[in-house]
């Protein structure tokens, strides 16, 4: 399977927007060769600032520019942004204003660096602003797309959650994301695997699993966190009758939680959620740190097998 | 009108304004006087000389931008506003009250409100951002934050004041309300500044200090500033918390405190004068 850098897709998408639109501008907080906005700032010098290790500044300023009638994209790593929660209340979400924000290294695919750096409740924090939109993309396919949407059809808050590993290519070239809508990745009717991010392609592996157990499982890439596809939570509730959910996410107020809502007040069926329980992360290579949190392929199979058999 | 005023017209627009800012405040019960009565002769000076806004224009892209950052001082800023003809006069009644847009910290959405403020410390970064969207779209303008002398106590500030200077705004003024006091007591007291002049002149920018209650220095400070093109200037106006109200005046406790009662009202209004 063909793996690419999502960071790298958004770097090299937001050059090709600046070339178009010259009221594009970047912000970072001097972590831009990780983050790839470096690729933006090195073309477009003018429009691009580095603030240095002040994210604070990183914020306020973005709302600045956005409110001088800029389009501003912000970037750091997610748990650098979540210090400035209450910029982003106040500055950019009170004021409704054109700024997005873009975080990479989020999740625990930080890996080697460890549980300081692996951000696990940005989903929850920033889903709880209001007009904030909440995206996690799947693949660098979805990055891409995303960062298209964003620039030609949102004026408003954004949260593009992105990481630092390189993840599976699940989307044809030719996907279009469309804001609070998810994608059927494989269809199934004995129960549901809703995911984000990593835990799609994990997912899909475990559907295989799932097969030869004679247990057809539907998987749907949930990217739109906020606002999600309610219609498509209630389609599986009702169809499936069994969801599990799967996130590189605390399972507080990310994936987990905002399916059960949905399905508690629509439509209630049995809901699993996998994910952090609770817990911060760890050094490791991040794909062991997945097996090391329960949150493998075989995890997700044998969760899923177990929902399906009404065991718990 | 703006230009041709002469200083006792601007003086005699600041009586009204703090006026209005007591009687916003005792009909509302609550809010803040103290900062508002001391940065309102800084207000009126900017609104009715210095500021190219106009409210018939109030989205004009080349107007001067003006950032409250220290949001509590609303009615102040709303006065200001209703003076100038961006609000109706009358509107000032709804202050702090369903259903009134004059939200208790300055709301964004009120015709000539550039971005909502209150909470202290971003005001600066905002100005920063408006400041290098005006140089990118080669927008020869100013952009004005005000600041508390108790909001620079957050870190935020000094992050921006680092910028400020990098980015080499001089289209950028910053003028801080220095008048001593703080919710909870004296600014010395709660977090010394030491040297405020030498720590801001550190961090690159043009400083410049003025009787803020004194409206020819603040339009010759502001004109001063007005000059610089690569350096932002942080204008300290030596201000007297509750300026106009003797009760009031250098004390704390009208940080956040209306008028307690008729005769307390009564005799600030009395104080200030007719306008």
């Amino acid at each position: 399977m063909v793996v690419e850098s999502l960071r790298e897709a958004y770097g090299e998408e937001l050059t090709k927007i600046g070339e178009r639109d010259r009221d594009v501008v970047v912000l970072d907080a001097d972590l831009s060769s990780s983050t790839k906005t470096a690729l933006f700032g090195k073309k477009f010098p003018d429009r691009f600032f580095n603030m240095g290790v002040s994210e604070q500044s990183l914020v306020s300023t973005s709302a600045g520019l956005a409110l001088g009638g800029k389009t501003a994209f912000v970037s750091t790593f997610a748990v650098f942004l979540a210090r400035t929660y209450e910029q982003i209340r106040q500055a950019v979400c009170y004021n409704n204003i054109n700024v997005k924000f873009v975080v990479t290294h989020a999740g625990i695919t930080v890996g080697e660096d460890g549980a300081t750096h692996q951000m696990v409740e940005d989903v929850g924090i920033m889903s709880g602003l209001p007009n904030m939109k909440v995206i996690v993309p799947v693949d660098s396919v979805e990055t891409r797309s995303v960062i298209r949407f964003l620039h030609e059809d949102l004026k408003t808050p954004s949260y593009t959650r992105l990481t630092r590993e390189k993840f599976p290519v699940l989307n044809d070239p030719g996907y279009e994301f469309k804001l609070g809508k998810s994608v059927i990745m494989r269809d199934g009717s004995d129960m549901t695997i809703i995911a984000n991010g990593a835990m799609v392609a994990f997912a899909l592996k475990a559907a295989d699993e799932l097969k030869g157990k004679g247990i057809d499982a539907r998987v749907i890439n949930m990217s739109s966190l906020k606002p999600i596809d309610r219609d498509a939570i209630i389609k599986a509730a009702r169809e499936t009758g069994r969801i599990v959910t799967a996130e590189e996410h605390s399972i507080y107020n990310g994936l987990g939680s905002r399916v059960s809502e949905v399905t508690g007040e629509e439509y209630p069926v049995p809901v699993r959620r996998m994910g952090m329980r609770d817990t911060f992360g760890k050094s490791g290579s991040s794909w062991e740190l997945f097996d090391y949190f329960h949150l493998g392929v075989h995890d997700i199979a044998k969760i899923s097998e177990d929902t399906f058999r009404g065991e718990r | 009108m703006v230009n041709s005023l002469t200083d006792e017209e601007l003086y005699k627009l600041a009586r009204k304004a703090r006026r209005h800012i007591i009687e916003m405040v005792y009909s509302a019960k609550s809010g803040h006087p103290g900062g508002s009565l001391s940065i309102i002769d800084v207000l009126i000076t900017l609104y009715f000389r210095e500021l190219n806004v106009s409210p018939s224009k109030p989205d004009d892209p080349r107007r001067d931008r003006l950032i409250l950052s220290k949001g509590h001082a609303s009615p102040g800023l709303y006065s200001a506003l209703a003076l100038r003809g961006f609000i109706p006069e009358e509107s000032l009644a709804g202050f702090r009250k369903l259903p009134s847009k004059l939200e208790g910290h300055v709301h964004y959405g009120i015709p000539g409100v550039e971005a909502s403020t209150g909470s202290l410390g971003q005001g600066l970064g905002i100005g920063v951002g408006l400041a290098l969207a005006s140089r990118l779209d080669s927008i020869n303008n100013h952009v004005y934050v005000i600041l508390g002398d108790g909001e620079i106590e957050e870190g935020s500030v000094w992050e921006s004041l680092m910028a400020g200077y990098k980015f080499k705004l001089g289209n950028l003024i910053a003028i801080l309300d220095r008048n001593g006091v703080q919710l909870d007591g004296y600014t010395e007291d709660i977090m010394p500044m030491i040297d405020l002049r030498r720590k801001v002149e550190s961090f690159g920018w043009n400083v410049i200090e003025v009787d803020g209650h004194n409206i020819a220095e603040i339009t010759a400070a502001i004109e001063k500033a007005k000059l610089q093109r690569d350096v932002p200037t942080f204008i300290i106006a030596k201000t007297v918390k509750g300026k106009g109200v003797s009760y009031m005046e250098n004390n704390p406790k009208y940080h956040g405190a209306p008028p307690e009662n008729e005769e307390l009202y009564q005799r600030a209004l009395s104080e200030i004068g007719d306008a």
